[in-house]
């Protein structure tokens, strides 16, 4: 258990580049932070930088108070999970797993390391393959056994260098519910890099989104989504991304491609005697067909004619799609962050999520409600969102915090519990339940307060699975399956 | 997949350079089964088996030339495998991991040496070997020897440490190993099919080698086989020791062939497969 301070990180290389550039981040003991960014934003260096793969150029790292930056790696007590796995090919599953016990000469006799080996693997389902070398086990099962080597001995924090990455789509479902669970039930200090903002959103206590070595955001992911700072950050977390609507501002009036659109009263103050073009920042589910909006919501909006290029229904909701002509005043500024964002361009079309039921087809004018309440405008120039609201935003995160605290816990009396020897569940009947519940409910709707009691009947129970050793991880996994990352922008906008 | 026309190919041209390789090495086999009257009888077999060139070798009267000379061989080859195989595993994996100034400087100096024309050297290091009193032993042989084997176990292990994925090291170190703990630990096992690989090769070059072998030595305190084989004669001086050279070339051959046989598995086998996603 330790918490990990970083204090204004620089990593420069040779050639005077800076891969990492002042990167201040406080990670609390027993969180789970997510360094996520395009490629080449530093990540995986600051990662390295924390584990002591690479040498800190400046800046002070520190760990439970103690400065760690001249330590070797195995002085820092930290275990981690590599990217490509690096499991000792030579060795055997069993001795992989031991690898680190059977390092610390004279800590560990060899009963105690069988048993911690065999703990581990019973954790991670692994008992069938202890005897196996790594060059017959399949991508998961390897991935399986780099985190068995990572959780067997009592390291102070876990790092993950984009762990699930090797994985085909099903599987990465899989183990992004099994590492989640893992971090709840252990309550270790967690670092994940990834490039993937579903598992950023989605494991993530605190997000850290990265550009080019500099730190942009560091917040809860509903933060994130719901109050990003700047352009890069909103592009980047959602998907689909959010839409960037080329907007001048006419005395009460949005003139946009698609349609005028009412400035609403919060943003009215914000953008007078700013440029008279601005950016609108727009996610699709801010959008609906006018017919399906409840008419106690309508007044919070504006409604607006448009006319689709096309749309496309995916059975539980439906994108509608519309071209425009991108105003060249910003057209810069767009595609540079396109570049950023590590696309070719960014698409002047603007995505809509509308109710499945909806009979909008393309070619045909239909009016659109858009809820202004949640409209961003940002600076065409310095990308800064003028809409974002500090307070609201601090809430969220403190919110996520404060159930992370309280998740924790929940999970520490349950181990204790189950320790004690007396509660015993059938695993086999709340498998059942599992599979035939929402989809992802507990990881999407973590922090939606009147989900809260059932999510945490979801994961409490997956650990019975465990201790019964029943396939513990089945719900789980199909869970995670037929979750699409879609769901959760839908969902919570209903 | 290959057609049947080009297995055929491949068969035709695989049996042709087998006789090309191998038919010198029957010969000498053949020859060494001959009768002192039958090696000029112009005949590929021997007109009858006799085994009178290998008694001759072992037991008889060139006993003193050759075993000694065996004896020499096996142990100066050895040691000098030895060396250069250690050596060459740090430098090695020094080049492939460490970015030090003169790093280009140590490959190609090695590659330079190693085309460096031997007989060139003899001549002087004769001089000098008997000046400081290396001459005729077995340090004053294993010294030039790895001169010989050194650059070429440095480029094949090279080769083979860069394959190794680096993260297994720092996994290794993360675990909670020392450089040298990962190195011994991890490298090492990954490096076993190289480093055999380069053993086989810098035993062959020093076993094979005949000049600084006639060169530096004078007496059978130190001259390896090669050297020795020359120094063979008949019963009488009118007498062709053809055949007992024959004999003792095929027992030279034997420790090669059985070299390559036992570690055939070693070096073939791709060991690192599944340290990282396949």
């Amino acid at each position: 258990m330790a918490a990990i301070t970083m204090q204004n990180l620089v990593k420069k290389y040779d050639d005077g580049f800076p891969a990492v550039n002042d990167v201040s981040i406080d990670v609390a003991d027993g969180e789970f932070l997510i360094l996520v960014g395009p490629s080449g934003c530093g990540k995986s260096t600051l990662l390295r930088m924390v584990v002591g793969l690479e040498d800190i150029t400046s800046g002070e790292l520190l760990i439970d108070g103690e400065r760690v930056n001249d330590k070797a790696p195995r002085d820092r007590n930290l275990s981690m999970v590599f990217q490509n796995y690096a499991l000792y090919p030579h060795l055997t599953v069993y001795e992989n797993i031991a690898f680190p016990l059977r390092l610390s000469k004279g800590q560990f006799s060899n009963d105690e390391i069988d048993r911690k080996v065999r703990a581990a693997s019973d954790t991670l389902d692994l008992d069938d393959h202890l005897e196996r070398k790594p060059a017959n086990l399949s991508g998961g099962q390897r991935q399986r056994v780099a985190m068995g080597r990572a959780i067997v001995r009592d390291a102070d924090a876990f790092l993950f260098d984009e762990p699930l990455s090797n994985l085909d789509a099903k599987l990465r479902g899989q183990m992004r519910t099994e590492i989640a669970q893992l971090q709840r039930r252990m309550g270790i200090t967690s670092i994940y890099v990834t490039h993937d903002q579903t598992e950023a959103m989605t494991l993530g206590d605190r997000v850290a989104v990265l550009k080019k070595g500099v730190l942009q955001q560091i917040a809860s992911p509903r933060e994130l989504y719901e109050q990003p700072v700047n352009l890069f950050v909103a592009g980047f977390i959602g998907a689909p991304s959010m839409n960037f609507l080329p907007a001048r501002i006419e005395g009460n009036v949005f003139k946009t491609p698609i349609g005028d659109i009412d400035v609403p009263e919060r943003v009215q103050q914000k953008v007078s005697g700013k440029n008279d073009i601005v950016l609108l920042g727009l996610r699709p589910e801010h959008f609906e067909d006018s017919k399906f909006v409840d008419e106690a919501k309508v007044p919070h909006g504006t409604t607006f004619e448009a006319e689709f290029t096309h749309t496309e229904w995916l059975g539980n909701q439906q994108y509608g799609y519309r071209q425009f002509e991108q105003d060249q005043a910003v057209k810069h500024k767009l595609d540079e962050l396109a570049k950023d964002l590590d696309a070719d361009e960014m698409p002047s079309q603007v995505v809509v999520s509308l109710d499945a039921s909806s009979r909008i087809r393309g070619g045909t004018a239909a009016n659109i409600w858009l809820d202004a309440r949640r409209m961003h405008v940002f600076d065409p120039e310095t990308g800064e969102n003028l809409t974002r609201d500090e307070e609201a935003g601090a809430e969220l995160t403190r919110e996520a915090t404060e159930e992370r605290e309280a998740e924790t816990e929940r999970a520490r009396q349950k181990a204790d519990r189950e320790s004690g020897g007396t509660h015993r569940d059938n695993g086999a009947a709340h498998t059942g339940d599992r599979t035939a519940d929402t989809p992802r409910r507990d990881a999407s709707d973590r922090a939606a307060a009147g989900d809260r009691s059932d999510a945490d009947i979801l994961r409490t129970d997956t650990r019975d699975g465990n201790a019964t050793g029943d396939r513990p991880e089945a719900g789980g996994r199909h869970r995670a399956d037929d979750a699409p990352w879609q769901g959760q922008g839908g969902s919570t906008s209903a | 997949m290959l057609s049947t026309k080009q297995k055929l190919g491949w068969a035709i041209v695989t049996v042709l350079v087998l006789i090309y390789a191998l038919f010198p090495v029957l010969s000498i086999l053949m020859t060494s089964f001959k009768s002192p009257a039958d090696l000029s009888s112009g005949k590929f077999l021997p007109s009858q088996f006799v085994t009178d060139n290998y008694e001759q070798i072992f037991v008889g009267d060139a006993k003193d030339l050759f075993l000694p000379a065996l004896w020499n061989s096996i142990g100066i080859s050895l040691i000098a495998t030895f060396i250069a195989v250690v050596l060459a595993t740090l430098c090695a994996y020094a080049i492939a991991r460490l970015d030090f100034p003169g790093k280009r400087i140590v490959l190609t100096t090695a590659l330079m040496v190693s085309m460096f024309p031997v007989i060139s050297i003899v001549t002087p290091l004769f001089n000098l070997w008997r000046q400081v009193g290396l001459y005729d032993t077995w340090l004053g042989l294993i010294i030039p020897y790895l001169s010989l084997t050194l650059p070429i176990s440095i480029w094949t292990l090279a080769a083979f440490f860069q394959q190794i994925p680096w993260d297994l090291e720092r996994a290794a170190q993360v675990d909670g190993a020392s450089t040298w703990q990962a190195f011994r630990k991890v490298i090492v096992p990954l490096t076993a099919p190289g480093v055999f690989t380069t053993a086989i090769i810098a035993f062959f070059i020093a076993w094979n080698d005949f000049v600084y072998g006639i060169g530096l030595t004078s007496t059978s305190a130190a001259r390896p086989v090669p050297a020795a084989l020359a120094f063979f004669t008949g019963a009488s001086q009118f007498e062709d020791p053809a055949g007992a050279i024959s004999a003792a070339a095929i027992i030279v051959t034997i420790p090669v062939v059985l070299l390559v046989l036992a570690f055939q598995r070693q070096i073939v086998s791709g060991l690192t497969q599944g340290a990282v996603k396949g």
